[in-house]
């Protein structure tokens, strides 16, 4: 099963919740960092990095001596990463999304397979953690590549833990597509609330089962617990402001080993969203 | 003519709250909310929406089955796995590149301009706001932050006003590659967390990269005072400035619910005199720099 922790805003919660859960569950489970901008999930698991490769994406090569400037490439590519000039064909590497249609369509065979680095992928293991990330390099302004990549790393016999980057636009798609199940994570604030229904609009979207953790619950008002009321979004857990757990976090260390009482609400916590995910799957056959 | 954007590297550090409070500080501004993705200051503002446009993305493609003849080439040629087997485009995969446009041999593809989000100039009662929404799921959001950032330009230009202030996306990648180019220079929100200095050298590395001046702040500065003075030497030793440190406090979640700036709430607070402090530093320095 692979379940993806998600919030429309930032610092919710979503790396204390996803690496917290993995370190309940601890054996069997395979965490994919998939905020390749900004992963913080190695912070607190610690792992001893086994596996770093570069990634890398296709981006053209003239070769010039082929080349007859006809243009058929730069009319072709949409994100205007080919450019004719009189005598050159220049490349602008970093808008190329990659689609292969200048490779095709050059009638010289002038175009040749070259590559951009898009940031590197890393993988490593403590206690049955296995934890796999991506970094953007620093630079690089497309992060959906690198995180399906990360993603390509899951793994059947396990179950699979997505910590995925904030907002509601491609990146977050790209992490959540195709999972069991989404956790949603907010805080009872405006802010929170706000972007907390943009993001379940996305799920929605997708069509993913989806549950919800209210972070800092006594912060705030109770507009969260209403909207989640109105549309039967089910409430998995809610994590209190502590001065203590803030601590912990601020430290990079575990809730779960810190304070030990979170081992086992996060054990519930999973148990939860087995429940719920199962659930949504038969309401799905009965369709 | 100077613009400061407002950016974090992590989530949560209170840009919005921070943006929210120099709003109500600040004189003859624009404000502008370029976190497209999940806009949040009209919260604190409340604008009064004055000028509503559509933003137009690129095109998506749409295979009409009446002239497809099922030869599977787009399905071949599609490096984004968005064509079903029986030639149904999932428009949340299809990343618009046209390729199965250029090549169907049957011209049975159609690529319709889609409307992705909106954008909008408003009054609040601090002045003129541009600020926009993306549409869920969309992607372009670096146009659309490049846009309301001119948009905000051409309102200041037009009403002689000489600062823009802008409300950044999290992160390192593109919408926030788009919101700092060009500007005068950028003031980072970060937390004494082992994640907020990690999440903060990535982003100094990046404005370093596009040669713009940063300023740093230490938002709820208490929470690990021994890592907000690891974070202090940092800032220094990649070459920011370090404009000050604000204590956790709780005024921050109540300006929120209330709608308010912190400034406005309780200008007597301990965190509200911090923030005025840090307004007066920043300003000074944004002042001492070139006009763009």
């Amino acid at each position: 099963m692979i379940v993806s922790v998600a919030s429309g805003k930032g610092g919710t919660g979503k790396t204390m919740v996803t690496t917290n859960l993995a370190a309940a569950l601890a054996d069997n489970v395979q965490l994919l960092d998939c905020d390749v901008e900004e992963p913080n999930a190695h912070l607190f698991i610690k792992p001893e990095w086994t596996v770093r490769e570069t990634v890398t994406t296709f981006v053209p090569k003239i070769d010039e001596n082929k080349c007859t400037f006809c243009g058929e490439c730069a009319k072709l590519c949409r994100f205007n990463a080919l450019v004719i000039l009189k005598d050159t064909t220049l490349t602008f590497a970093e808008l190329c999304h990659g689609c292969l249609g200048c490779l095709r369509v050059c009638p010289a065979d002038a175009v040749k397979p070259g590559e951009r680095e898009l940031g590197i992928l890393e993988r490593g293991v403590r206690n049955g953690i296995e934890l796999v990330h991506g970094r953007l390099r620093i630079g690089e302004a497309m992060a959906p590549p690198l995180i399906r990549k990360v993603r390509e790393q899951a793994r059947k016999d396990r179950h699979v833990l997505i910590d995925a980057p904030p907002g509601t636009s491609c990146p977050v798609i790209a992490a959540v597509k195709d999972t069991d199940y989404v956790v949603m994570v907010t805080e009872p604030t405006p802010f929170g609330l706000y972007d907390l229904q943009l993001a379940i609009e996305a799920v929605r979207v997708l069509n993913l089962p989806h549950g919800l953790i209210i972070n800092r619950c006594d912060v705030g008002n109770d507009q969260v617990w209403k909207y989640a009321e109105k549309e039967h979004i089910p409430i998995l857990m809610e994590i209190p402001f502590q001065r203590a757990i803030a601590e912990v976090y601020a430290r990079g260390d575990l809730i779960v080993e810190a304070l030990p009482e979170w081992k086992s609400r996060f054990r519930s916590l999973w148990e939860n969203i087995v429940q719920q995910a199962e659930k949504s799957r038969g309401r799905e056959s009965e369709q | 003519m100077r613009e400061m954007v407002v950016i974090s590297g992590k989530g949560g550090t209170g840009k919005t709250s921070l943006v929210g409070a120099f709003s109500a500080l600040a004189r003859n501004k624009v404000l502008c909310d370029a976190d497209v993705d999940a806009a949040d200051l009209h919260l604190l503002l409340q604008p009064e929406i004055r000028r509503r446009e559509s933003f137009q993305g690129g095109g998506l493609a749409v295979i009409d089955v009446n002239r497809c003849t099922g030869c599977g080439l787009c399905i071949e040629l599609c490096q984004w796995n968005a064509i079903s087997d029986d030639f149904v485009v999932d428009p949340i995969a299809c990343e618009g590149c046209g390729v199965c446009v250029h090549f169907c041999p049957e011209d049975a593809v159609d690529f319709p301009r889609q409307t992705c989000g909106e954008w909008y100039v408003s009054e609040t009662r601090f002045g003129p706001m541009v600020h926009a929404g993306l549409g869920i799921a969309e992607e372009n959001s670096g146009k659309l932050v490049t846009l309301v950032r001119k948009e905000a330009r051409n309102l200041a230009e037009a009403r002689g006003l000489d600062l823009i202030i802008t409300d950044g996306p999290p992160g390192i990648g593109c919408p926030v590659i788009a919101s700092i180019g060009g500007a005068s220079a950028v003031l980072v929100v970060t937390e004494p967390t082992v994640s907020g200095e990690h999440d903060l050298e990535r982003v100094l590395q990046l404005v370093k990269h596009f040669r713009v001046p940063a300023m740093v702040l230490i938002n709820k500065s208490d929470l690990n005072p021994d890592m907000a003075g690891v974070i202090e030497r940092k800032i220094r030793e990649l070459g920011a400035v370090f404009v000050g440190s604000i204590p956790f406090s709780k005024t921050f979640t109540q300006a929120v619910v209330q709608g308010k700036t912190v400034p406005e709430l309780d200008p007597n607070d301990e965190s509200a005199r911090k923030v005025i402090e840090i307004w007066e530093e920043v300003h000074n320095r944004l002042a001492s720099l070139p006009s763009r």
